[in-house]
């Protein structure tokens, strides 16, 4: 291995650990929201929407995450003859990674919802009803008494379930994204290996980064119990 | 005209009849003991009192309204209950302080919230929190623990977040202050400056209904006592009547039980 061949192959493992970065970004920003959507589902009052929305979690966290994969990347076009945009908002992008991006936003969405849900349901009833006898409506209850502790209480799962996404990012290559293991596994093709193994770096730096930020949080949140 | 008049308060639990029909009035500034065994309906009875209950049956009234009858579900609107629950306070077995802020906020927390609704809250905005600080502040000093003002409730022991949790239910001025069991959760050295909080808030204005196992407390600062057994009122009169000449077989066993300890 010569030193210019490693810098070419780091230069290029680089290139697709950016695609490895965007479904992780991609995937947090819209998962965090729409788990939280998930989580007044499953929480509803209203049965039918409720055991809709636990079922959908069911599928979700009982199926394999790469035969999620399969199915929006296949699925919507034999199902339904639909077809992935070429570009959204401007964007141009391949149809390969809007699948990938639905299937880890939507699987992501359910964990994070389950996460949710048992944070809000370890918040002892004594919460609410002190918010409520003193006035507060059942909004100013959620957002100013019950949110910050639930916050406090599920950043470690959600520190847990963060680091999975980012090394879970790499099982896009099962429908050819072009992403960090899918180019190692290109070069191993050509009969050179070690860029396999070389990819762990990046993603020992990625999780090690989100590691650090994640303990700072904590810290943060630790002035209260 | 008495400040609150309750009757025929009636609610069950599935096919547990907890409360069978209670029926108590109270004079402003009077302060209300209400004492009995485990499971006679004491804090069922606060909870519906102060709406986190709903009763199946009776009626409340504050100073001559009707703040709630379940038959009439003109009295049960969702939004007007909020409004009605600010009649009274409630100050919790377990203080139920939000651990998250400090102890001035917590006791600001809701008045901001209900100021917020306020019309002139948008002009007057700083000369209203500024209002209601001052007004926390007091408070505070009056529970003892103007030094506690930026600690969180974690740092504090459990006689002080009951202090702070008087002082953040007395803040909301309500007209009858309900306290449930405010010294069970206490170590024993520590039910002392909580009772004398209570105690020194005792005044012609102000109206309080202590559910309580002190009884020496209830006999030194109540003007009334009800003793509560299987849902009903067994007993209702001064302390001296009550406590020290009780007239059923029930109060009777409950309260030399009680002495013998
Ligand atoms: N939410 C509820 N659901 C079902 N049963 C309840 C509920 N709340 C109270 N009960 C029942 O009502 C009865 C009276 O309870 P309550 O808490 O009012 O008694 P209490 O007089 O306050 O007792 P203690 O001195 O132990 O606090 C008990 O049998 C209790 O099991
Ligand atoms: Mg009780």
């Amino acid at each position: 291995m010569t030193f210019e061949s490693f810098c070419n192959v780091t230069l290029s493992l680089l290139t697709a650990f950016k695609e490895n970065v965007v479904i992780f970004v991609i995937t947090l920003l819209c998962a965090i929201p729409l788990g939280l959507l998930m989580t007044f589902g499953s929480m509803s009052k209203f049965k039918p929407l409720k055991w809709l929305v636990r079922t959908f979690v069911w599928i979700i966290r009982g199926t394999p995450l790469m035969l999620q994969l399969f199915i929006f990347m296949y699925g919507p076009g034999l199902l339904f003859g639909i077809v992935y945009p070429d570009s959204i908002f401007g964007i141009t992008i391949n149809n390969r990674m809007i699948a990938a991006l639905l299937a880890f936003i939507i699987n992501y969405a359910a964990y994070f919802s389950e996460i949710y849900r048992g944070g809000i349901e370890s918040i002892p009833k004594g919460q609410y009803e002190a918010g409520q006898v003193l006035g507060m409506t059942k909004s100013q209850v959620f957002f100013k008494v019950v949110l910050m502790q639930v916050v406090k209480r599920i950043v470690p799962p959600m520190g847990n379930e963060i680091i999975t996404l980012v090394k879970d990012t790499s099982l896009a290559r099962v429908i050819a994204v072009g992403e960090i293991m899918m180019t190692a596994n290109e070069y191993a093709a050509d009969g050179i290996i070690w860029p396999l193994f070389y990819t762990a770096v990046f993603f020992l730096l990625f999780c090690g980064v989100l590691t650090v930020l994640f303990s700072k949080v904590e810290k943060k949140l630790d002035y209260y119990r | 005209m008495s400040v609150l008049e309750v009757k025929g308060i009636k609610k069950s639990f599935g096919s547990n009849n907890v409360l069978k029909g209670i029926d108590f009035s109270l004079e402003k500034g009077e302060v209300l003991a209400i004492i009995g065994s485990s499971g006679s309906g004491k804090t069922t009875l606060l909870r519906c009192l102060n709406f986190l209950e709903t009763p199946d049956s009776g009626e409340i009234y504050v100073n001559g309204k009707l703040l709630l009858d379940p038959s009439r579900p003109d009295t049960m609107n969702e939004k007007d209950i909020r409004t009605k629950r600010l009649h009274f306070g409630l100050v919790f077995q377990s203080f139920n302080l939000f651990p998250q802020y400090t102890v001035i906020k917590n006791i600001t927390l809701a008045q901001e919230l209900l100021a917020k609704e306020r019309p002139d809250y948008k002009a007057d905005k700083k000369k209203i929190l500024e209002d209601i600080y001052n007004n926390s502040i007091k408070i505070l000093d009056r529970v003892g623990l103007l030094e506690k003002e930026k600690a969180y409730p974690c740092e504090l022991s459990g006689g002080q977040q009951q202090r702070v949790a008087i002082a953040r239910a007395l803040a909301m001025r309500p007209e009858i202050l309900c306290f449930d069991e405010p010294t069970s959760a206490l170590d024993p050295e520590l039910t002392g400056e909580v009772l004398k909080v209570i105690r020194g808030l005792k005044s012609s204005d102000s109206t309080m209904i202590v559910v309580t196992h002190e009884i020496e407390f209830a006999r030194n600062v109540a003007d009334k006592v009800i003793y509560m057994a299987d849902g009903v009122i067994e007993e209702m009169g001064t302390p001296a009547q009550v406590i020290d000449n009780p007239q059923s077989e029930k109060a009777k066993a409950f309260l030399s039980n009680i002495f013998k300890q």
